[in-house]
């Protein structure tokens, strides 16, 4: 049916395409209504946690030396910004997780999507390596972080090493089950039109596992900065993870509370990027079920 | 055996039995005798389950007889020869590919360089009247529009021997008889020979030179019908032909005791 149609009925038709209008309009009025409910909502949400928060401590209900309370937060943030942190400028430590981070992540990224799309393709390798993948994957990897600072030292690369384990095993085991899911109608088109195995390792097992690689990219950034924090908490010498050790050091709970607000940021803004990225990709899906969270 | 003057296809004594998940074998196909001339146009018929798609598949080479031979231009198939074109019941498309990537793709795969894959693509495209859809993705046509697609990245490739596993079964009934006509149209002057299965046994004697009606599963050909009507045909037209009745209920005594066969196995097994 042309769209137009349904416009000529409506001239012919006055009366009740006047309440048709009436109507939609109405409903698109409710629908801005609960938005705006909605993000009113939100807001108040957080104004009240922070007002009770602020209250709490103010009134000596909790204890402000240990829970600290938004105003000083809020304060140290701004001193950390403004004059800089006891181990140099605030965005001197943003930028050395960050780095350790997204080095890390490119590197796991890499080698999981790598290693993954080899072992679903290759029955063979997975057969081989299977199980100590298995093994490695049980291991809880944090621990390994003190190890890998006695091994890199205070610097970048033992942070990046952290990092690079705790993404790689989502990412892997995502591409890995995305190579093996992949539509085997699509594979045996894709053989009849006379690809070779190596095209349809390219051109038709990668592009269909990639839905499956980005679902787990989004968590695995968060691994990431995980990784860096937690290896720069042990030992490093700047970084927002050595932040919040300092800050804990110097009995400072804002300082704590401030570095977590601004890693918070950092994860927000990479995650934001990371969506539209994966909106640029994914042009070919039918729309995003549902708005994703 | 002379290249030359060989049946485009045949299948001697060809069997095909899969193992089961359990481990159990299943015969799928069974002794099967068939033959193909070049640029025939033979459907086959038979109940659901009876090994239609397991034929197909053992002369696309996708899969190997697990006994009997299967020639195709005289030669054993082993692998998948370069002029076989098949077309699946479900849209094989690259649904992150646009309409005309997609008809590339076969081209592309050959090696044929990316300027004459998209002269050839962009023809084959205008053909089947898709020319003003080339930039959109699969998932925004309609499934008539796909099929066409999928025809399209077929016949570009310009097979000799055409595969059609149940093509238009998804399809509408109007947009079903308007595909078959498009499908004779696009056949005709290629000298493919066509293989292609149905369980309609009306689309199978208004496109079809020769029916093949199989038995139940595991399938083997129970009995060939030639199908005289002149061409060029338009399916309705046809549909209207007193012969055609007559065709259909010669070969319907003949389809539908299988049929009744599964049905009742079917019956058996939920009893
Ligand atoms: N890969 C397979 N493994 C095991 N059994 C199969 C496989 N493919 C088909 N079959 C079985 O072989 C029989 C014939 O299948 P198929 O050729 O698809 O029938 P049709 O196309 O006539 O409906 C069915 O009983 C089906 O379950
Ligand atoms: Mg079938």
């Amino acid at each position: 049916m042309r769209p137009d149609t349904a416009g000529a009925g409506a001239v012919l038709d006055k009366a009740p395409a006047a309440a048709g209008q009436e109507r939609t309009l109405s409903r698109q009025r409710a629908a801005r209504r609960r938005n705006y409910l909605v993000q009113g909502a939100r807001v108040l949400v957080l104004v009240g946690v922070l007002g009770l928060w602020e209250w709490f401590s103010r009134a000596g209900i909790i204890d402000p030396f240990n829970f600290s309370m938004p105003s000083r937060i809020w304060h140290q943030i701004w001193t950390w910004a403004s004059n800089g942190t006891a181990q140099g400028p605030l965005w001197v430590q943003v930028w050395a997780t960050l780095y350790e981070a997204l080095l890390g992540w490119v590197l796991g990224v890499f080698a999981g999507v790598i290693l993954g799309i080899a072992l679903g393709r290759v029955r063979f390798l997975a057969d081989v390596l299977g199980p100590y993948i298995k093994v490695l994957n049980a291991l809880p990897r944090i621990v390994l972080a003190p190890i890998f600072l006695i091994w890199f030292g205070l610097g970048p690369a033992s942070k990046v090493a952290s990092a690079v384990v705790l993404v790689f095993f989502p990412v892997f085991f995502n591409a890995f089950q995305g190579a093996r899911e992949v539509d085997r109608r699509l594979v045996d088109g894709a053989r009849i039109l006379g690809a070779s195995n190596r095209q349809i390792t390219y051109q038709v097992v990668i592009p269909s596992a990639t839905s499956w690689i980005f679902t787990s990219l989004h968590v695995s950034f968060g691994f990431a900065l995980i990784g860096a924090i937690v290896g720069e908490y042990i030992g490093a010498t700047k970084g927002l993870g050595l932040l919040v050790s300092a800050s804990q050091g110097s009995f400072n709970a804002a300082g704590v509370y401030a570095a977590m607000v601004i890693l918070a940021v950092v994860a927000l803004l990479a995650e934001g990027v990371l969506t539209f990225l994966e909106r640029r990709l994914f042009r070919w899906k039918p729309t995003e079920s549902g708005d994703g969270r | 055996m002379n290249s030359r003057t060989s049946p485009a296809i045949e299948l001697r004594g060809a069997s095909k039995v899969f193992r089961t998940p359990s481990g159990a074998p299943h015969t799928a196909v069974r002794d099967l005798d068939l033959t193909v001339e070049r640029g025939e146009f033979v459907a086959v018929v038979g109940p659901t389950g009876c090994g239609k798609s397991t034929t197909l598949t053992l002369v696309s080479g996708l899969e190997e007889p697990t006994e009997g031979d299967v020639l195709v231009g005289g030669e054993p198939v082993s692998g998948i020869a370069d002029d076989v074109g098949f077309v699946f019941q479900q849209d094989a498309v690259f649904p992150w590919r646009t309409v005309l990537s997609n008809v590339m793709a076969g081209p592309r795969f050959r090696g044929v360089p990316k300027q004459e894959a998209r002269e050839r693509a962009r023809q084959w495209l205008t053909r089947v009247g898709l020319e003003a859809f080339e930039d959109r993705y699969p998932h925004q046509l309609s499934g008539g529009q796909r099929k066409r697609v999928s025809l399209a990245a077929t016949f570009v490739n310009d097979p000799k021997i055409l595969l059609m596993d149940e093509p238009f079964s998804a399809l509408d009934v109007q947009t079903r008889a308007l595909m078959s006509d498009e499908l004779l149209d696009l056949w005709s002057g290629t000298g493919a020979s066509v293989v292609f299965v149905t369980h309609d046994l009306e689309e199978s004697i208004a496109l079809a030179d020769k029916v093949v009606v199989m038995t139940a599963g595991p399938a083997t050909v129970k009995e060939v019908f030639e199908i005289d009507l002149p061409r060029p045909r338009k399916v309705e037209q046809v549909r209207l032909q007193t012969e055609f009745t007559d065709i259909y209920r010669e070969i319907w005594s003949s389809l539908g005791e299988e049929v009744r066969i599964t049905r009742e196995r079917g019956a058996g097994h939920a009893a």
